[in-house]
């Protein structure tokens, strides 16, 4: 690759640029850096100072955590959540996106109509009905109430986001494979969803982040601490007087600590996401 | 092998367009069929509806006897090459090629004998670890043969399978085609829009515009007997010349030219015909000649030059032996064997 070099920008410019996105580099990381600050803090106070980068190094804080009655059953909770709600959320949505994207049946478009006009409502305002139906349900306090919620909002998104995946598959790929002898299910499996990794990778973390951090709903249907998730956990540390800031920010660093993990886990085939596609090329 | 007859077979989509209209033919064991014609002639549809890929809307589709209309692809135990070769880019070569054998749960022994034998028969025993990504365009082209080979179908079906090579890897790529069916003796039916494959690879080939078959025949049937215009300019390269113009007595006559009337023609005196020769049937007259006209453009081919020459209102190519060739501007008279012209009625544009 030998194009036109672009030439170096004058120092003026180069510096400008370079103070430009420093500042936003910092007041992206200052808060970030701040909880990491507080929960290194052996103490319960908001962190003050300019300075943002830890001071003292003390586990107290973690430990109070892992000490709390609910703790380990809360963080289970959680991870039960999400990776049920991913597990369910990525498997229907895959089986839909992929009828949506070959299939023509009546009801296709509206269908699909239908899954962006959920998209348009923010979840809150779902917040009663769903009350309800999960208290005709019995789910109120249930994981699975959860799960169920979790779900179902989240599916109309990996479904879209699937089937544009879905759609840049080429279809020679599946007549070939109908050409030698493939079943309609083998072709999914054996074709579509291994060719398919970036996209349910992406989809999978969604659904994953989705249901780890969500509160608002989790705060709503769950009653029992013993049933609650760590977000909804997190926020019993701030009280109505007080709020215990070292536990505040400790607990969020651990809620975060999976997503990280994830993120690097699947960063290989999020990049790939981006670049797969080509496949006569 | 086997025999593939299609009766009055059609194609017509749900919006009321009819991409084939009744289709016949009857295929021999083992014939190499070529289908051709410019694009949106439903060739490919035709093919495709035999593969199965496409529901047969009306007549009958037999494979050996047996009517296979409303069988799914995997029961006519036929396989396609596709022009984008559509190997599966997650898997190697062995594994590209084994996915229908391992589909038909043949024991792992008899997969593997059989996989490295056509690999090897197509030079390819060295890549068969490799993924589509990591090979040329002639490589892929290669296994999508060999994974079509390796199930041993009644049938091979090839959708435009050289026209992502480059002219160089085409010509080589034709030619080994052409030796694996003289090996094989399959039934092929094979879809092109190059004329040069069809007229190469062919038995017979079946020529089509607008989802009707204009003609159907063995290549040198077509080229010396076509049954119109679009058959006669279609096929050989550079096209026939086209003249039009009217019978008088033994001739025909046009703006600027004269040709002597082909024996055996039924073509009354004063019909408004097209006079067809082809570029290498004009050779330079001694005297005045069917026609002279002014040269405008020459092609050097090397061993020959085609010669574009303007004759009054009409524009004609002349093919040139050898290497000497008339200079730009020059007047050139030409003159035509009369076995070697072809009249077509100037309204029904049918051979006479």
């Amino acid at each position: 690759m030998s194009g036109p070099r672009d030439a170096e920008p004058k120092p003026p410019v180069r510096w400008g640029t370079h103070l430009f996105l420093a500042s936003f580099a910092v007041v992206t990381l200052f808060p970030v850096l701040w909880v990491v600050k507080m929960a290194f803090r052996p103490e319960q106070t908001f962190a003050t100072g300019l300075n943002p980068l830890p001071t003292v190094f003390s586990l107290d804080n973690f430990r109070d955590l892992f000490a709390a009655p609910h703790f380990w059953q809360q963080m289970l909770n959680s991870v039960i959540v999400a990776a049920v709600t991913t597990a369910a959320g990525v498997f229907l949505a895959c089986t839909a996106a992929y009828a949506f994207s070959r299939f023509r049946f009546p009801g296709r478009r509206a269908g699909l109509m239908a899954f962006l006009v959920t998209q348009m409502f923010p979840g809150t305002m779902m917040m009663i009905p769903l009350y309800h139906v999960l208290d005709q349900l019995g789910l109120l306090d249930h994981l699975a109430g959860l799960v169920l919620v979790y779900s179902t909002t989240a599916i109309p998104f990996c479904v879209f986001q699937l089937k544009g995946y879905f759609d840049t598959i080429p279809r020679d790929l599946e007549e070939s494979a109908l050409m030698d002898g493939a079943s309609q299910f083998t072709i999914f499996w054996r074709i579509i969803l291994p060719l398919s990794r970036p996209a349910i990778a992406v989809t999978a973390l969604f659904s994953f982040m989705t249901a780890w951090n969500e509160y608002i709903l989790a705060a709503t249907f769950m009653s029992d601490e013993a049933s609650y998730t760590l977000p909804v956990q997190l926020q019993q540390y701030v009280g109505d007087y007080t709020t215990e800031w070292g536990h505040f920010a400790a607990g969020a660093l651990l809620v975060s600590a999976p997503v990280m993990a994830l993120f690097f886990l699947l960063q290989r085939h999020l990049v790939g996401g981006l670049t797969a596609g080509g496949v006569k090329g | 092998m086997a025999r593939v007859e299609l009766e009055a077979v059609g194609k017509r989509y749900p919006n009321g367009f009819e991409a084939v209209h009744a289709f016949d033919i009857d295929i021999a064991d083992g014939e190499f069929i070529v289908l051709v014609g410019p694009s949106g002639c439903g060739k490919s549809t035709t093919l495709r509806m035999v593969a199965g890929l496409e529901t047969i809307s009306s007549g009958a589709l037999r494979i050996d006897g047996r009517r296979v209309n409303d069988l799914p692809p995997k029961a006519r135990d036929v396989a396609m090459v596709f022009q984008s070769y559509a190997l599966y880019p997650h898997m190697t070569v062995f594994e590209n090629m084994a996915f229908g054998l391992r589909l038909q749960k043949l024991p792992v022994a008899e997969i593997e004998a059989r996989v490295r034998s056509v690999a090897e028969r197509l030079g390819i025993e060295g890549l068969l670890d490799r993924k589509p990504k990591e090979m040329s365009g002639g490589q892929r082209q290669r296994v999508a043969m060999g994974r079509a080979i390796v199930r041993r179908p009644r049938v091979f079906l090839f959708d435009e399978p050289l026209s992502n090579l480059d002219a160089k890897l085409r010509l080589q790529m034709r030619v080994e085609i052409s030796r694996l069916h003289e090996s094989l003796g399959a039934t092929s039916l094979y879809v092109t829009h190059d004329q040069v494959e069809a007229m190469t690879l062919a038995d017979r080939i079946v020529l089509m515009k607008d989802g009707f078959v204009q003609q159907i025949g063995a290549p040198l049937e077509l080229y010396a007997r076509p049954v119109n215009t679009f058959v006669a300019t279609f096929v050989g390269s550079p096209s026939m010349n086209l003249l039009p113009g009217m019978v008088q007595g033994d001739r025909v006559v046009g703006a600027g030219f004269s040709l002597p009337l082909p024996a055996g023609v039924a073509a009354t005196a004063g019909q408004a015909v097209l006079a067809g020769v082809r570029p290498e049937h004009l050779r330079r007259a001694e005297g005045a000649g069917a026609l002279t006209g002014a040269v405008d453009v020459v092609e050097p081919m090397g061993n020959e030059s085609f010669v574009h020459c303007v004759a009054g209102e009409h524009r004609v190519v002349a093919r040139w032996p050898g290497f000497v060739a008339p200079a730009r501007g020059e007047a050139v008279a030409l003159e035509a064997d009369p076995a070697h012209v072809h009249l077509f009625d100037a309204a029904t544009q049918a051979r006479l």
